[in-house]
């Protein structure tokens, strides 16, 4: 038997539910109105460059990057902009956000929307990041970090490897899987097209092996890429975290504090290869995304095609609808994702998957005395002592949180998930992280 | 609109399903092998002493966190229920109800509920309990019945002198210990399936090993500790036996008898009172391991189990300190 790879320490198993697991990628249909925040990534918000009353083209420009750390915003649809206001995002806050009503379907004229591979690019490494930053791809893994800025390996800094995170180790998403299984060749066109953005001629792409069909498609697709590497890992959450991820595949160690690129690694996930070929090869913004809507009671699990700014709602309605004893809306995955208050909210370009839990699931544990079982050191993937952390966050020690590495915590929330005291240990590890961070950013 | 009962919290949203009830009744069960051989071999005294020390355990608890706390009612937790077992596992079933009863006082009273309850005790409650018993009362605690098969009727059973202490006093009068072996009616076997006198729960290695199984398919222990402390109970008796074969009893004895598989696999392993980490766990086992032989071979008690572990567990915060896990990513420098 093959040992399969996977990170050494720590990561829990929980139960796999991918109930919308093989079923092809729907298209939804056209919303009335869309409400796009111009938030929609990691950095500095976009810059709306439409007023109210402006007719837009479906992928026309509608917020401008607003600095290095940033992206643009294309527009879903084509219309009419109602209004700049803020509304209420995944996040619970109210973020300005372009609302368009919805007439006609009107594409930019640039945008090929054949399904013909393009398998060649031209581009020269800069011409690509600055493709892929023109058509505001972010990653499409949660994170939503800027994706030229991640192509753009800082001076000093070599990369060697291109990592793809095909591992999709969030319970009950299976949003890349299907996209895997119905657009293999675009993605794998996707990574050589970042590989040559980076200067790397080494692609690794880790996929988890409870998706033995997407390993075998693509074992047999890479064989004509002369540079990409299938690999198969042992289900593992939280594999898909980069750090649990390059350790998997090439066993090195990013530093604490540090990034991928401390060991020559740049991570991307399978969605973003797969938004990099169509904004590189077919000039194509990423403006839709693949969306699983999924949950124990929901009718029609589906993954669905959706638009930036549809309310998830319509998303829900195309699954057979809220179930009646819906407890809890999440945004994302039931590891990471986002609890949210109503379906209004509209779907982002982090948007992976709406998870309907049943009330029953929605409650959190009885909580205990903490017994001291360890089980929270053994599971988590830093090596922290998660136990600690929420005594000293407690305990308002924050410098003392800092000396145990409290920044290092990648929010995976395998210890509250294990924790038998029931104790939200996470719930503790952020308020440290967000006072200890405060502190810090007071010392500059 | 239903939209108002939609609850938000954080991540994660999903829980691993085990808690605190289940682990302690996971143990109770895991108990079970060894309490049967108690009730096969001593009668109904097992029982009744096992329903006194659970009844007197929970009920302080109760009382304690009603009276004193003020606080919601914590027995449903099933860990009074597990450290009255384990008091009566470490008793003689002999023992007079009174002692019993004060025996579970001092474990809930001093040894759990006087740091704050489950959880915040530095020392294994029912080995409080049961060291304090034997320090009170030494006759009592000591004067085991002798066994006799599926005996439920109520009589003034005969008491004997378990193996351990027979070998300790031989040894200490200078027989060679092949002859103090020989002149034993318990063989080996008997040693391993439970018939021979001692503490209630301590008889039978086999279905203290069985119940450890369980524990540990359940990942309610890991094999660190049993295997530290029973491997380290091995390898010094071992060296010791290995020196002069008269003087020292062989390791097989050491093993099967006194407390030592009860302690290594259900007192040693109780989370609360034991490290961390893997290493840790290692550490804190050898540690039980070495005390327990130094007792039994040159201290004044023909056991040391108890005291090995309670001596063990007040290390537990500098062993934790001493084996902190290697952070991710520590040890390459930032470039």
């Amino acid at each position: 038997m093959i040992v399969l790879k996977t990170f050494p320490k720590g990561g829990v198993h929980p139960a796999e539910n991918k109930l919308s697991k093989g079923k092809k990628i729907e298209k939804l249909n056209m919303p009335e109105t869309v409400t796009i925040p111009i938030s929609q990534h990691i950095g500095a918000p976009a810059v709306p460059v439409v007023n109210k009353g402006d007719i837009v083209k479906i992928g026309q420009l509608i917020a401008k990057s607003g600095g290095f750390v940033s992206a643009n915003i294309h527009s879903s649809v084509s219309g009419k902009v109602l209004k700049i206001e803020p509304s209420m995002d995944a996040s619970g806050y109210k973020r300005m956000s372009i609302i368009i009503k919805v007439e006609g379907e009107e594409y930019e004229p640039d945008i090929d929307l054949s399904d013909t591979l393009v398998k060649e690019c031209s581009l020269n490494a800069d011409e690509i990041k600055k493709r892929i930053a023109d058509k505001g791809i972010v990653g499409l893994g949660g994170a939503t970090f800027p994706t030229h800025v991640k192509l753009s390996v800082p001076p000093g800094k070599t990369a060697e490897h291109l990592v793809i995170n095909a591992v999709e180790c969030e319970p009950y998403l299976t949003a890349d899987h299907q996209l895997m299984m119905e657009k293999p060749d675009e993605i794998l066109v996707g990574c050589s097209i970042m590989a040559k953005a980076i200067g790397v001629n080494k692609v690794l792409i880790g996929i988890e092996n409870n998706k033995p069909d997407a390993i075998k498609l693509f074992k047999e697709k890479a064989v004509s890429f002369n540079n990409i590497e299938i690999y198969a890992l042992k289900v593992k959450y939280p594999q898909g975290g980069e750090k649990q991820l390059i350790k998997a595949l090439i066993n090195r160690e990013v530093p604490s504090g540090g990034l991928p690129i401390d060991v020559g690694c740049v991570v991307q996930n399978v969605g973003t290869a797969f938004a990099v070929y169509e904004a590189v090869q077919k000039n194509k913004p990423l403006y839709e995304r693949v969306v699983t809507v999924t949950g124990k009671n929901v009718k029609n699990p589906v993954n669905l095609l959706a638009k930036v700014g549809t309310p998830i709602s319509e998303l829900i309605e195309l699954a057979g609808g809220l179930p009646e004893d819906t407890g809890k809306i999440v945004n994302g995955g039931p590891m990471m994702g986002k609890a949210v208050n109503n379906q209004q909210i509209p779907v982002t370009k982090g948007t992976s998957g709406i998870l309907l839990f049943p009330n029953k699931l929605a409650k959190r544990p009885k909580v205990y005395n903490c017994i001291r079982c360890s089980r929270c050191t053994h599971v988590c993937p830093m090596n922290l002592e998660p136990h600690l952390l929420k005594n000293l966050s407690n305990k308002a020690l924050w410098e003392e949180l800092e000396k145990e590495r409290v920044l290092d915590c990648i929010e995976c929330g395998s210890c509250s998930y294990t924790c038998p005291a029931g104790i939200p240990l996470l719930d503790y590890i952020r308020l440290g992280k967000a006072n200890l961070n405060r502190i810090i950013r007071s010392r500059k | 609109m239903a939209n108002n009962r939609l609850l938000v919290s954080m991540s994660p949203h999903d829980h691993g399903k085990d808690n605190v009830k289940k682990i302690m009744y996971g143990v109770v069960l895991a108990m079970m092998p060894a309490f049967l051989v108690s009730v096969y071999y001593f009668g109904l005294d097992a029982i009744r002493v096992n329903l006194i020390a659970i009844a007197a355990c929970v009920f302080f608890e109760w009382f304690i966190q009603k009276v004193f706390f003020k606080g919601k009612p914590t027995i449903t937790d099933g860990s009074a229920i597990v450290t009255g077992m384990l008091l009566a596992f470490n008793v003689p079933t002999n023992l007079p109800w009174w002692i019993l009863v004060i025996g579970a006082l001092v474990a809930i009273g001093i040894g759990k509920m006087s740091f704050g309850g489950l959880g915040n005790n530095p020392f294994n409650p029912a080995l409080v309990g049961r060291v304090f018993l034997l320090i009170s009362w030494p006759v009592q605690m000591t004067s085991y019945p002798k066994i006799q098969v599926l005996n439920f009727a109520i009589t003034d059973a005969e008491t004997g002198a378990t193996p351990l202490a027979l070998v300790k006093e031989g040894l200490k009068n200078g027989e060679p210990f092949s002859q103090i072996i020989e002149s034993m009616p318990t063989s080996y076997t008997d040693m391993l399936i439970g018939q021979m006198g001692g503490s209630l729960g301590e008889i039978s290695a086999l279905a203290l090993i069985i119940g450890g199984l369980y524990m540990l398919i359940r990942k309610i222990i890991t094999w660190h500790v049993p295997v530290a402390v029973l491997a380290s109970i091995a390898i010094f008796t071992g060296i010791l036996y290995g020196i002069n074969p008269e003087a020292y009893a062989d390791p097989a004895f050491h093993l099967l008898t006194g407390g030592v598989m009860l302690g290594a696999i259900f007192m040693a392993t109780d989370m609360v009172t034991s490290p961390m980490t893997g290493k840790g766990m290692l550490i804190y086992g050898v540690g039980i391991g070495v005390i327990t032989v130094l007792i039994r071979v040159w201290g004044a008690y023909p056991e040391g189990v108890s005291f090995a572990i309670l001596i063990m567990n007040a290390f537990v915060p500098l062993i934790n300190k001493a084996t902190k896990p290697k952070r991710f990513g520590e040890t390459i420098k930032k470039q």
